[in-house]
């Protein structure tokens, strides 16, 4: 019955992530680790890293390797219906519909004010993902790969992709003759 | 040969949508472009203008972007079928990836090195999560003033991490306020104005008493 609950955890992720896939990261973040525990935090930084790594839609990358890690093929096919369908199918009606309406200061004051919770809800988010990156590798080699990714991508803009690959590199090479884990 | 299999829009479909998949790196929003393009320079299946307002519109409703815009498109040139051809051409390619590198991952999660790139990428991923916090907190400041972005924040979090009220909950909350948001403030500034003619009218009053 697993797959009920990819069915309702995928929707109300995405259902309610107002500015595209980035906007539901904190949003499955809930129910894929809090709700569910269908992995742990640092495998879900993981699967973001690589989601991050990889081209394509963010929010459908994660629902496909989480549905198809909780319940194999069904379970892919479930979490992705349950991301896209909804808000693809009220696109569609909506825009047969209320073409009239896109000025309208009721859609973008809602659409205005879901900004807020998000911008906090991705701090605590940060601030998790923070925690279980010093428990894994200690807070100085933490602080200072920190440091080092928000200079490359913030004032080198340097693609996060690049910056991902460059610390899985540095990870897989480099910590493991550190004796620090 | 080639060529007349272009001409179906079925092709054109998955062609673009399979492209612009593999090609937008960083998640929905920065594949817009690439879409835009494919639909309006290259196949032109729509004016710039029409794309324009499909996209003021997917930006409107919640739920993923790039396969909200891949589905009416496909919906528009072929119906539902074509919204599903188009939505898998989009989505499958990175998704298949995404499952085999992360079995891989998986597999050898014990190994000392995978377990090393696991810890060393996790600050990176803090610092991106921190910086799109920041986007999204800046996006709430413009729209909404300082001092009401701020109020908003606090409560936000207030709600989220001091009473652990669910987030889905949250969010209902901020919508149904959003709902009227605007109307109270274009209310507010009416009352405002008002306020301030009549005070201008009174001393207008007042010094023309003294004349």
């Amino acid at each position: 019955m697993e797959w009920i609950n990819l069915i309702i955890g995928f929707f109300i992720a995405n259902v309610l992530g107002y500015g595209g896939g980035p906007a539901s990261i904190p949003l499955m973040y809930r129910e894929i680790v809090t709700n569910h525990a269908w992995t742990t935090p640092m495998e879900f930084s993981n699967i973001l890293a690589l989601g991050n790594a990889l081209p394509g839609p963010i929010a459908t990358k994660i629902a496909a390797f989480i549905g198809y890690d909780v319940g194999g093929w069904l379970g892919l096919i479930v979490a992705l219906a349950a991301t896209i369908v909804p808000s693809a199918v009220a696109l569609i009606v909506l825009l047969k519909v209320l073409q009239k309406h896109r000025q309208s200061p009721i859609v973008k004051g809602m659409t205005l004010l879901v900004q807020p919770v998000i911008a906090i809800m991705m701090l605590l988010l940060t601030w998790q993902m923070a925690q279980s990156s010093v428990e894994s590798i200690g807070i100085i080699q933490s602080l200072i790969i920190a440091a080092v990714a928000f200079w490359a991508m913030q004032f080198r803009k340097i693609h996060p992709a690049i910056v991902i690959v460059i610390a899985f590199a540095y990870g897989g090479l480099v910590i493991p003759h550190l004796h620090v884990l | 040969m080639a060529g007349k299999m272009m001409n179906n829009r079925y092709m054109q479909l998955s062609w673009a949508m399979m492209k612009t998949g593999i090609i937008g790196y960083g998640g929905g929003p920065s594949v817009i472009p690439l879409i835009r393009y494919e639909a309006v320079t290259h196949y032109k299946w729509m004016e710039d203008e029409e794309f324009g307002e499909i996209l003021a519109l997917a930006n409107a409703l919640p739920g993923p972007i790039a396969t909200k815009i891949a589905a009416y498109l496909g919906y528009r040139e072929k119906g539902t079928f074509g919204a599903i051809v188009s939505v898998l051409a989009h989505i499958i390619p990175s998704g298949i990836a995404m499952i085999l590198l992360l079995t891989t991952v998986q597999f050898l999660s014990s190994a000392a090195f995978i377990q090393g790139m696991i810890g060393a990428v996790t600050p990176v991923i803090a610092v991106m999560l921190g910086m799109m916090a920041y986007e999204f907190g800046e996006r709430a400041v413009k729209g909404l003033g300082k001092y009401v972005g701020f109020g908003f924040f606090a409560i936000a979090f207030a709600l989220l991490q001091g009473v652990h009220i669910h987030p889905a909950i949250v969010i209902l909350l901020f919508l149904c306020y959003g709902a009227f948001h605007l109307r109270t403030v274009a209310a507010l500034q009416r009352r405002k104005q008002q306020k301030q003619q009549r005070s201008v009218q009174k001393k207008e009053g007042v010094t023309r008493g003294m004349d």
